[in-house]
């Protein structure tokens, strides 16, 4: 019987091997202005 | 560190540091809470009583299940990333990608909610010039180093009250794009008063972005969003951002609500924008001090806590009805999002990002314009105030005490340096309620997001 479904998600540690290009969005920049958080970003690293 | 929660008819675990995201049933859902602090033997005797229909091979079964997933890196975590925090920073010392130009400090409303006082930023009125701007762009690109991607925001006040320079500085920032290998991303944020056919043209040409502020049911909007005359705005504005997205084509904008003490019952305000057409949606918290009368009370943020339970059902429903929209902070791409540099380095204002006032003075963010101590220096004479950039540069989730134990953490990087400064008087410090609903807030963009993967969307 399955008890745990893992989504597939991004590996925060294997993302730091190819990680920090910055070229993502500035966290709430073109968007809330208020309430800032990184979650809803996505990430715009080309070499990866 | 793990997090535990139900929500939905769904039992769901997160593994802060992998990212990884379970959804289980209930037995492991128990399993799990014990995992850490029981013997193997201890548990298992503990399932086997609280669960007596099922079979003690399949508990085990389901123990082994969880000791695969800590073995290969999925369950249990730890936190190793303290010692990078400082060095995404380091690295890009000196390189500013985004700029807020304030390019309007005036506004043709008088909303009295507004951080910004009612678009003067406690300063006098004024409008930016185009050579101002002109130089802020020249010196963006000149400290951009190797980003490509350079965010420009045309901010106020009301941006619109500054139309042409806001016209003259997209084309002077296209003419340097090929030769100095940029790509200008703009956004306009904007309330609506003075859009016409040739802001719509332009916009819907130029804007990656656009930000139209609406708090929703006209009753509500109406309560701040006022003219100098004391007149509402909403019916003057509504038909001309349903003109504006209707020609838009597909490309990116957000109603963007503020809900206060006076609709903590927001969702109204978002089906609101829903029966006017808009799909592309963020309501955010009055940001303001207790004692203003907009604030939001504890009572308030109990009910904006199963507001944001009640918005996540409402996405679903639409979803299943083939009708979707998009929640600005439900958005949560779980394989693509920002990798571990970006999720602990904090937000970037006063260091990668800045804000540029009318007469071309540097300021962290937008939320701190006014604010002398916080003033960076300008764009004529570059950045001359080492002790407020080396607080922004030491700035990022490790260096925040009160985000070690908070299973958040690498979701919102440490929260908007101008609320903690606000709030508590330092940078590093929290602004709790924000926090508090942010955390409610993931929990149910996670939440979504397990439902759509269960129902195949």
């Amino acid at each position: 019987m399955e008890h745990i479904v893992t989504l597939k998600t991004r590996n925060l540690c294997d993302s730091a091997a190819n990680g920090g290009c910055g070229e993502c969005q500035t966290s709430c920049q073109s968007a809330c202005k208020t309430s800032c958080g990184i979650a809803n970003q996505k990430c715009e690293n080309t070499e990866d | 560190m793990i997090h535990q929660y139900k929500l939905g008819g769904y039992n769901i675990v997160l593994d802060i540091c992998s990212g990884a995201v379970h959804a289980v049933d209930d037995l492991a859902y128990d399993l799990i809470a014990g995992f850490e602090s029981k013997t193997k033997e201890q548990l298992l005797a503990d399932m086997a009583q609280r669960y007596p229909t099922v079979p003690a091979e399949e508990i085990k079964s389901c123990y082994a299940q969880i000791e695969a997933l800590r073995d290969e890196g999925q369950l249990f975590t730890p936190d190793t990333f303290a010692p990078m925090a400082g060095k995404f920073k380091e690295k890009s010392a000196g390189v500013i990608k985004a700029l807020c130009l304030h390019v309007a400090h005036t506004c043709n409303l008088n909303c009295s909610y507004c951080f910004a006082s009612q678009g003067k930023y406690h300063g006098d009125r004024a409008v930016m010039r185009f050579e101002v701007g002109k130089r802020a762009l020249d010196f963006l690109i000149e400290h951009s180093g190797k980003r490509r991607n350079l965010e420009v925001d045309f901010f106020g006040g009301e941006p619109l009250m500054n139309f042409q320079v806001v016209k003259d500085l997209v084309a002077y920032a296209r003419s340097r794009e090929k030769e100095a290998g940029k790509n200008f991303r703009f956004t306009l944020t904007t309330n609506g008063m003075l859009i016409d056919d040739d802001v719509i043209d332009f916009a819907n040409r130029e804007m990656s972005n656009v930000v139209l502020s609406l708090d929703g049911r006209k009753e509500i909007h109406d309560r701040y969003r006022v003219d100098y005359a004391g007149n509402g705005s909403w019916e003057r504005i509504v038909p001309k951002f349903q003109k504006l997205v209707a020609a838009r084509g597909g490309k990116n904008y957000y109603m963007r609500g503020t809900f206060t003490h006076q609709n903590p019952d927001f969702v109204q305000d978002i089906r609101q924008m829903l029966d006017l057409g808009f799909t592309e949606l963020s309501m955010e918290p009055v940001v303001c001090a207790p004692e203003d009368p907009s604030a939001l009370t504890p009572a308030d943020i109990e009910i904006v806590k199963q507001q944001y339970e009640e918005l996540a059902e409402l996405m679903l429903q639409r979803d299943r009805e083939g009708r979707p929209f998009t929640f600005y902070h439900y958005m949560i791409d779980l394989s693509g999002g920002p990798c571990i540099y970006k999720r602990i380095s904090g937000c970037g204002s006063g260091t990668e990002y800045m804000a540029v006032t009318p007469w071309g003075d540097l300021y962290p963010c937008h939320q701190f314009v006014g604010e002398e101590r916080f003033k960076l220096g300008d764009i004529w004479n570059g950045l001359d105030n080492p002790e407020v950039q080396g607080e922004f540069a030491a700035c990022n989730v490790y260096a925040k005490p009160e985000c070690q134990d908070c299973w958040a953490k690498l979701y919102c990087s440490g929260g908007c340096a101008a609320n903690a400064y606000h709030a508590t008087g330092a940078i590093t410090g929290i602004y709790e309620s924000g926090c508090e609903l942010f955390r409610k807030r993931m929990e149910c963009a996670i939440m979504l997001a397990v439902a759509r993967a269960a129902e195949g969307r």
